[in-house]
């Protein structure tokens, strides 16, 4: 399923995350996964949050920048080997995976993954033809999709 | 001393001197530099209306601009023939500044250095190591030229790598070097480090090209085992060597034979009593290939006209407090805002300037260099390999502008602190 993720930009400084996530508080947004890449001077915290456009905005308001992009989402079965096989289906389809993280879900035995690739599209199409039973990420959590 | 006669001469004597050069270079340049002869003939000044430095304040006034705007060769005096070598230092653009020397102005040069070797006791028999960049800077060749004059033993080893300056230094047993002094603290901290003080040989070093202070003399004496004095010199006026000091360590003397100093209110341009703190202005009397009357070297300085312990009557100034412009000295080097205005302008396609603000320290006695440039959201992508791109992109620019590595921050917008709505860009923590 594809998804839309808030990117933001964090200055590597004490308070900043408290900063950002006050805001989403305020505003009545929920975040549902997350993850942090970081370097020596800033990070970057990406999000799959309850109304991503709405977060843009009042993260903006706030003069903090940020983007939303596709992402996409697949649920895995949580036991051995169940990231691999999904992980399998991309890479023997050469889809080079920009970045990825992953959360646990609500509903027992199930994870979700989401990964940033080029072709976002084709990256989905090519999941619902090749993994069985497939899920709908928004069936165990509280993801909309795009 | 080196020319005993020139050095010790009776002020009116060196003044008559001064006046006689001052009227030759007035009409030389009004007949050969049009930027000149248009500034004369703006004031209605013809080159008979100069008949001695009582009249110098008449003249109009040249600025760094005026190299930019003539860029490159358009001041020089001497056909290009007779240029025999070009050397640039930073502009306040992108743009370097450049200057020409004659065959008899490289001579001039590296007598005025020679005299300041003779003058804090270097001979024939010592062995410099030049620690100068050599190359469009003026500090490696200048330096160079001067301890050939004298008849020394020269090791050209120009700036940088650390290792293999401290094992010259031992192996070749120099006697006395000239570098930054915030490099020479360095290479005394490493040789402390080494702990191979006792193999040195140096007695004599001469430091310049940046701002330093009283404390870092007694460290760098302290560390290096030597005596440090203190030279000073523009580009534009000539490089290392227009003044330097002498054994006693009160003040650098001009050398008055080539160069008339000034003292000059930078607000209403009056040229101030003597001893009072204020601009610096140079007027070059014997230089051939790039002379320059009155100009406002932006320095901060105030002038000694007593006759010195030594001996020489030539006029001492203070170290240099301060500018009047917003150029910064970086590890020696030239920096203007301007300059990283141009190069961060350069990076969106030129639609907008993203706020900055430099910063400088001293850190371990090395100027640490670094740069916060608010983060846009063109300049945002979600993945962190095309951030770090941006800021190597502008890291890489801005060193190849300013021949100086710079840390590049990306900061958050708005975070740059602004004083009455125009943003601050300078935060000097260099206590010197």
């Amino acid at each position: 399923m594809i998804v839309e993720q808030i990117s933001i930009f964090v200055e590597n400084k004490m308070g900043r995350l408290l900063a950002i996530s006050e805001i989403l508080a305020k505003n009545n947004i929920d975040i549902s996964a997350l993850s942090l890449a970081d370097t020596e001077d800033y990070g970057v915290l990406r999000m799959l949050v309850s109304d991503p456009h709405k977060a843009k905005e009042v993260l903006n308001q706030n003069g903090i920048i940020c983007k939303v992009t596709e992402v996409l989402a697949v649920a895995i079965d949580d036991r051995p080997g169940g990231f691999y096989n999904s992980l399998k289906i991309l890479t023997d389809n050469h889809v080079d995976i920009k970045y990825m993280y992953a959360c646990i879900s609500h509903e027992k035995g199930k994870a979700i993954m989401v990964l940033r690739v080029d072709d976002v599209n084709g990256a989905n199409k090519l999941i619902h033809d090749n993994v069985k039973d497939i899920v709908d990420p928004s069936e165990i959590y509280r993801l909309s999709a795009k | 001393m080196r020319n005993y006669e020139i050095e010790t001469m009776p002020r009116s004597e060196l003044e008559k001197l001064q006046s006689e050069r001052l009227v030759n270079q007035v009409k030389r340049m009004y007949e050969r530099v049009e930027c000149f002869r248009n500034r004369m003939d703006e004031k209605g000044l013809k080159p008979e209306d100069v008949k001695g430095i009582e009249d110098l304040h008449k003249l109009p006034f040249a600025y760094k601009s005026d190299l930019r705007d003539y860029y490159p060769y358009g001041l020089f005096a001497e056909p290009l023939e007779n240029i025999r070598r070009v050397h640039a230092s930073s502009g306040t653009t992108g743009k370097r500044i450049v200057v020409g020397y004659t065959d008899n102005d490289l001579d001039m040069w590296a007598n005025c250095i020679a005299r300041m070797l003779e003058g804090v006791g270097i001979t024939k028999n010592d062995i410099f190591q030049v620690s100068f960049g050599y190359g469009l800077f003026t500090g490696g060749f200048g330096l160079h030229a001067g301890v050939e004059k004298i008849g020394a033993t020269v090791i050209p080893m120009s700036s940088g790598n650390t290792a293999l300056q401290i094992q010259t230094m031992i192996d070749f047993k120099a006697t006395a070097i000239c570098c930054t002094p915030s490099y020479a603290m360095y290479l005394g901290e490493e040789i402390e480090k080494m702990g191979v003080k006792d193999q040195l040989s140096l007695k004599v070093g001469i430091f310049g090209a940046e701002p330093w202070s009283e404390n870092m003399r007694r460290e760098i004496e302290d560390k290096l085992g030597i005596k440090a004095y203190d030279i000073y010199g523009l580009s534009e006026i000539l490089g290392p060597g227009v003044s330097c000091e002498c054994e006693y360590q009160c003040g650098m003397h001009v050398w008055e034979d080539h160069f008339i100093p000034e003292i000059i209110d930078p607000e209403t341009l009056e040229v101030l009593p003597h001893g009072e703190w204020g601009e610096l202005v140079f007027t070059t009397i014997t230089k051939e290939g790039f002379p320059l009357i009155r100009y406002r070297t932006r320095d901060i300085c105030s002038l000694n006209y007593e006759k010195c312990k030594c001996g020489r009557t030539h006029v001492r100034m203070r170290k240099p407090s301060g500018r009047s412009d917003d150029m910064l000295i970086i590890r020696g080097v030239n920096v203007f805002p301007s300059q990283i205005e141009e190069v961060l302008l350069s990076l969106d396609g030129g639609n907008i300037t993203p706020n900055y603000l430099i910063k400088v320290d001293r850190i371990n006695n090395t100027d640490t260099f670094e740069l916060d440039v608010e983060m846009s959201e063109s300049m945002f992508t979600d993945d962190v390999k095309s951030i770090s791109k941006v800021e190597k992109e502008i890291t890489e620019k801005l060193r190849s502008a300013l021949g100086l590595g710079v840390k590049v921050h990306l900061v958050n917008p708005k975070s740059i602190p602004r004083s009455e709505g125009k943003a601050k860009r300078v935060l000097d923590l260099r206590k010197l």
